[in-house]
């Protein structure tokens, strides 16, 4: 992609589009990846809503995954999670293991 | 046709306002300020304009409520003074880089430590570097005039950037002179309805103010901003001429008194550009050729025109009523800078002089001008930069 000079910057740094979040990838800053359990999962959607940002694919009201492109490995949707019988149905594992 | 009023330069720059009756005022007291604010109150109270005021708990909450509200689409005004401005301070660089034309008269006084309340330029100096554009008055006409022109500078289409209209403290602020204000209808036709540019509240195309802008194009951004500044000269002349048209008052980036054949002069800000004009007249009328410039549109610094103006003296004195301290004055520095690329230049000194409401009184002016008198027939410079009116 080609760098804009400064004579093609919008003034003040306002930026014209809204709902451009998506095409900001945070991905990379994770240190720790979250890892759904399906078994252990009851679809409360509680990671869905606790999520800061959108790292969790929901479809007809069921967790369906985690999107990695956005999950910055905060951990809240692990701390959050009811899981069933005492199981989590998610895991914080570090990256690269 | 204009009507004569004896007032303060508070009153002066409160009746500017409501003649233009912004749409949001961010408001929080601070002396020599707070009168002025008062008095725009009242106005707002008695139903003169129909301004929303926002009462806020600090002097950053005023300011980053004006941003608000300027990014939201309204025409927005508030006031401050010395430690109030310093608390704006890193709000300020954000009005500036978000390009909102914010108005703000900054009654001008010394900043603390020790606590002083009275006159010098030590607030405004410490936020010339903030990206907004200064303009300086010596008088309550002054302040009245530049804080209409401001408007229709500031909210320029080319330019939309904050100014800060500054006057001296309670030497201005709290004396009352004689002035002329313009009619109401006037003021309104000369500033113009308030035209948006990239409003936050257009719900149909949404925006966002204040992303993140990291190394790839914060260089870029901030070039854009330089060059919108050089830009501001014209439209200041443009405006000025417009304003002249009106008022029959004239106005340009400074003013130049007896300065055209003057072997001598001194560059001094403000309130005490009146005095000093006194002491020029008295010298001329010894056949001393003395002369004045007195600096009006600060930021951006009008350095090829000063150049011109002071270039064929002999001598100059650069007043500052302020100081940076282990440095040259700040109006020092600007003039000295301005001269620098000319092939021949005048011997310039910086005397600091009125600092926290000191009075400036005709001899310390004269004083300076027979120094520099001496320096033009070939006298040595003691110092270049010295404290005057101080007790040893």
């Amino acid at each position: 992609m080609k760098l804009k000079g400064w004579k093609d910057l919008t003034p003040g740094s306002v930026i014209l589009e809204g709902g451009n979040a998506v095409q900001f990838k945070t991905g990379s800053w994770r240190a720790f990846r979250p890892v759904w359990k399906e078994e252990n999962c009851i679809h409360c959607l509680f990671c869905w809503i606790y999520c800061p940002d959108m790292a969790v694919n929901v479809k007809d009201g069921k967790m369906m995954d985690f999107n990695y492109d956005y999950c910055k490995g905060c951990g809240i949707c692990a701390l959050e999670c009811p899981g069933k019988k005492g199981q989590t149905a998610i895991e914080m594992v570090e990256e690269g293991k | 046709m204009a009507k004569v009023v004896a007032v303060t330069g508070n009153e002066a720059c409160a009746n500017a306002l409501r003649q233009v009756n912004p749409d949001v005022c961010g408001v929080y007291p601070i002396t020599p300020q707070t009168d002025m604010m008062q008095k725009y109150a009242s106005f707002v109270s008695n139903g003169k304009v129909d301004t929303e005021i926002i009462l806020v708990e600090s002097e950053h909450s005023s300011m980053s409520a004006c941003i608000g509200a300027a990014a939201a689409g309204g025409r927005v005004v508030t006031a401050t003074s010395s430690q109030g401005l310093a608390l704006m301070w890193e709000m300020l660089h954000i009005a500036s880089g978000d390009r909102l034309p914010i108005i703000m008269p900054v009654v001008n006084r010394a900043l603390s430590a020790p606590l002083n309340i009275h006159g010098d330029h030590s607030d405004a100096m410490g936020a010339r570097d903030t990206g907004w554009i200064q303009l300086w008055s010596e008088n309550a006409q002054d302040a009245y005039d530049n804080t209409i022109q401001a408007f229709r500078i500031g909210e320029h289409m080319d330019i939309r950037l904050p100014v800060m209209v500054c006057l001296d403290g309670f030497i201005i602020s709290h004396s009352i002179e004689r002035m002329e204000y313009l009619e109401d209808e006037e003021v309104k036709g000369f500033v113009g309805e308030y035209k948006n540019f990239l409003p936050l509240l257009d719900l149909d195309k949404p925006k966002s103010y204040g992303p993140l802008i990291l190394p790839d194009l914060f260089h870029e951004y901030k070039k854009a901003q330089h060059e919108t500044m050089l830009k501001v000269k014209d439209v200041v002349l443009k405006v000025a001429a417009d304003f002249e048209k009106l008022s029959g008052r004239k106005y340009g980036l400074f003013e130049s008194y007896r300065l055209d054949d003057a072997d001598i002069a001194l560059v001094i800000l403000n309130s005490a550009a009146g005095t000093s004009k006194d002491i020029v007249d008295g010298f001329r009328a010894r056949g001393i050729k003395a002369g004045l410039l007195k600096p009006r549109l600060f930021r951006p610094f009008p350095y090829e025109e000063v150049a011109e103006a002071l270039g064929n003296t002999k001598a100059v004195c650069v007043m500052d009523r302020s100081d940076s301290f282990g440095g040259y004055g700040p109006v020092f520095m600007e003039i000295s800078s301005a001269l620098y690329p000319l092939k021949e230049r005048p011997v310039l000194i910086n005397r600091i002089y009125g600092l926290g409401g000191r009075d400036y009184l005709p001899e310390h002016g004269e004083a300076v001008l027979n120094e520099l008198d001496e320096i033009a027939k070939g006298g040595k410079v003691e110092k270049y930069k010295e404290y005057i009116g101080v007790r040893e």
